[in-house]
């Protein structure tokens, strides 16, 4: 059987629920951005894969991916900022151990 | 089996396999470098798409934007070499069914529906992606590079403002 768009389909997925176990285990807030990366990879590589086989004279997928990879560049970038201040006043970056606003 | 699909069963290995071993490893700087071969496996999979483009962007925003500002925020909050604690054992278990499942679920979903695929061949050059991307006609992303331009300006400003160090109460 040739590799066709379901194949990617299924990578893509198996990648989303890679980054959706992360997602849960993780307590850090670093790692936890990772696995959010990677769920956002996973998409894109939906965007693309469609685009390819069902509507390869258009663009649409491929300018999706472009702007997903900046909102994802700019959600790092300000994530990180977060992650640096949140460092600064409680000295941990674990999720529970941020939980000011709870009591 | 071709050569083609060879390659392609070669990098959906490598970027399962490395995509696991950064959501498992406990050590968190090699997190960070497994994500990082993660990455260029996917980047791999868009030039094997012929979506040279993509594959660019990926490489130079996520290799090398994403995962060096991620490894040094590892350097600037944490000792790089020191393992992280060990998730309690329900939190595994409920977050590997959830993942299983539903992996499971959309899995039955491909397997019944078939696309409609066209055999044409999916080649752009670069000079019609940038032409549709400022263009202003019906079809032309014009609106959506401005509108991403100011939100990508908002967040490195609000960045700079959020990491800035408070000025000490006299």
């Amino acid at each position: 059987m040739t590799v066709g768009l379901t194949h990617i389909i299924v990578l893509s997925t198996a990648l989303f629920f890679i980054g959706m176990f992360g997602l849960f285990t993780r307590r850090n807030m670093i790692t936890m951005l990772m696995s959010i990366e990677l769920l956002l990879n996973s998409v894109n590589i939906n965007f693309v894969a469609f685009n390819k086989y069902l509507y390869p004279a258009k663009m649409d997928g491929v300018f999706f991916s472009v702007f997903i990879i900046t909102v994802a560049a700019a959600e790092a970038a300000v994530a990180i900022a977060i992650i640096i201040n949140l460092y600064r006043t409680h000295k941990s970056i674990d999720v529970d151990d941020v939980a000011d606003l709870k009591q | 089996m071709k050569t083609v699909d060879i390659i392609f069963y070669c990098i959906a290995a490598f970027v399962l396999t490395t995509g696991l071993l950064a959501v498992t490893t406990r050590k968190i700087f090699r997190s960070a470098i497994w994500l990082l071969f993660c990455l260029m496996g996917i980047a791999a999979l868009y030039f094997w798409m012929n979506a040279n483009f993509i594959a660019a962007i990926q490489i130079a925003v996520y290799v090398g934007g994403i995962v060096v500002l991620i490894i040094f925020s590892i350097f600037l909050t944490q000792q790089a070499g020191n393992q992280m604690p060990k998730p309690n054992g329900l939190r595994i278990a409920a977050a590997s069914a959830a993942s299983l499942i539903g992996f499971g679920l959309i899995f039955q979903l491909f397997k019944k529906h078939t696309f409609q695929t066209t055999g044409n061949n999916f080649d752009i050059d670069i000079a019609t992606i940038g032409k549709q991307l400022l263009s202003i006609e019906a079809d032309g992303y014009a609106l959506p590079f401005e509108v991403i331009s100011i939100l990508l300006l908002a967040a490195m400003v609000g960045c700079i403002v959020i990491a800035m160090k408070p000025k000490t109460e006299v």
